[in-house]
């Protein structure tokens, strides 16, 4: 690895994808054992961040640790001293402190995790900052498409929804171009950021044509908040127009796959046909987001050299 | 100095053939046995003495192999993590009688990770080990049941062992290293 952190996809080489991806299958392994624990980071105390609510991020980084037997901490803003008024900054020196290796930090504020890499002695992997990049999760997404179809290069991803606000998206869109996936996006203009078309991307505001002949549909969460800052008319438009639904689904390839990386809005952005449908990968997302998570935290936990 | 061959391919099969033998003596047969292999090379010696133990005994055995990267006791001192290999036990080791298999046995250190593996696959009845080259050395209370070949060596020298399954012969060879590759 030519960095000790992990802030983006954007930045990492084809090369440094494929290692993680390539651990990750090994790693996998290790969770369909009767003992789901190797001794490997037994020297590594990882705090695990979070100051915006998750479910499975952060428990998948806990459960992650955990199985490579690494100590961990964790931190939720809501009981901590941050309600009192602390800083970020005095939040993570303090812990640092109290003498840690590794910090997983989720934040609301684009750039938080490349600001801590230059402020704390730590090594930072970004779980979600802002609108900018959540790159486990994007490497997650890969591991799972790679796992179904065997190679990336050549497949046709659609990413549908709010990709303006989307972290999930920049980081599939960086993740998928580097290792030759064509990549659409769609969703409402209001939705869809200026010059998005410069992340070599095609652009779609109708559903119909971004379905037609993708491999696989990417889902994102509707966040329910941009309904009230009038980026939207109502959800139930929203549905009619976005939704992916069954109907929808002939527009894909013959051996198409659902992806959403969660949490759902069942009946909003996809139908809770599609989503417990046999062509629904959501469940297996989620298993293989310990395995990748576990593959982030045993590469960085290494010095930084280059790859062998 | 130039390196020396101290086996060559039907030296290795001949003991190959040897240690199925004592195997099968040691254990009166090969009841409840299975056959493990440390990658990347022991595990190529384990399908080897499978195969050798099928000619005498007419069973075919469970040959499995593992990796010990995630079990090394220098994880927090190197400077780049290792490639991970996969581990492949397909079969329960739980009251076998579990043949470990690797090609050199040096300090003991990738033997005791092994053990420390096997330990987390289940509860086997008994763990023997099986090496090609035993070059002394060993830093831990670890010794090996069946040994093809014992040396004398020093810590200048190197034993390379070379598998038709990875490489372009079947060879042992003691490498006298220069203050060069020492570094």
């Amino acid at each position: 690895m030519r960095s000790p952190h992990l802030i983006t996809l954007e930045e990492l080489t084809a090369d440094e994808i494929y290692l993680f991806l390539d651990t990750a299958v090994t790693l996998k392994e290790i969770l369909s054992r009767p003992i789901k624990k190797v001794p490997t980071l037994r020297h590594i105390t990882v705090l695990n961040l979070f100051y915006e609510p998750s479910t499975r991020t952060k428990i998948s980084f806990e459960l992650a640790e955990k199985r490579l037997s690494a100590d961990s901490v964790s931190f939720a803003k809501a009981t901590s001293s941050v309600v009192k008024g602390e800083t970020l900054l005095d939040t993570v020196w303090n812990i640092e402190a109290m003498k840690i290796d590794m910090v997983v930090i989720r934040h609301a504020v684009s750039g938080t995790p490349l600001f801590l890499t230059r402020t704390c002695s730590s090594k930072i992997i970004n779980a979600g900052d802002g609108a900018h990049e959540h790159p486990t999760q994007g490497l997650l997404d890969i591991f799972t498409m790679r796992e179904k179809y065997g190679k990336i290069k050549g497949l046709r991803v659609a990413i549908i929804g709010d990709i303006k606000h989307s972290r999930v998206a920049r980081s599939n869109i960086w993740g998928l171009k580097a290792l030759g996936a064509s990549v659409a996006v769609c969703g409402p203009t209001t939705l869809l950021p200026i010059e998005i078309e410069k992340m070599g991307v095609e652009v779609f505001t109708r559903i119909e044509a971004a379905l037609e002949g993708a491999d696989v549909v990417n889902v994102l969460r509707l966040q329910k908040e941009r309904q009230s800052a009038g980026l939207l008319p109502s959800l139930r438009e929203y549905s009619n127009r976005f939704c992916i639904t069954r109907e929808r689904l002939k527009y894909l390839n013959k051996d198409f796959t659902i992806m959403h990386p969660g949490p759902m809005n069942r009946g909003v952005e996809i139908s809770s046909e599609v989503a417990d449908g046999p062509d629904s990968v959501i469940l297996p997302q989620v298993t293989n987001g310990v395995a990748v998570r576990m593959a982030v935290l045993y590469l960085l936990s290494g010095g930084v050299g280059t790859i062998e | 100095m130039p390196d020396t061959k101290i086996m060559d391919a039907k030296g290795i099969a001949r003991s190959i053939n040897r240690i199925a033998y004592e195997i099968l003596e040691h254990n009166r047969g090969a009841k409840e046995m299975v056959i493990v292999g440390i990658r990347t090379r022991g595990a190529f010696l384990a399908e080897r003495l499978a195969r050798a133990i099928k000619k005498i005994e007419k069973v075919t055995l469970p040959v499995g192999a593992i990796d010990i990267t995630m079990y090394r006791d220098d994880v927090q001192i190197r400077l780049d993590q290792p490639i991970i290999q996969n581990s492949d036990l397909m079969f329960s080791i739980t009251d076998k009688v579990v043949i470990l298999v690797d090609d050199v046995l040096y300090t003991g250190r990738t033997v005791r990770a092994a053990l420390n593996v096997l330990t987390d696959f289940g509860r086997s009845k008994s763990i023997q080990l099986a090496v090609l080259v035993d070059r002394g050395l060993q830093e831990l209370p670890i010794r090996a049941d069946y040994v093809a070949i014992k040396l004398q060596t020093f810590h200048g020298e190197n034993v390379i062992v070379n598998l038709k399954e990875k490489d372009r012969e079947d060879s042992v060879v003691l490498q006298q290293l220069n203050g060069e590759q020492l570094r």
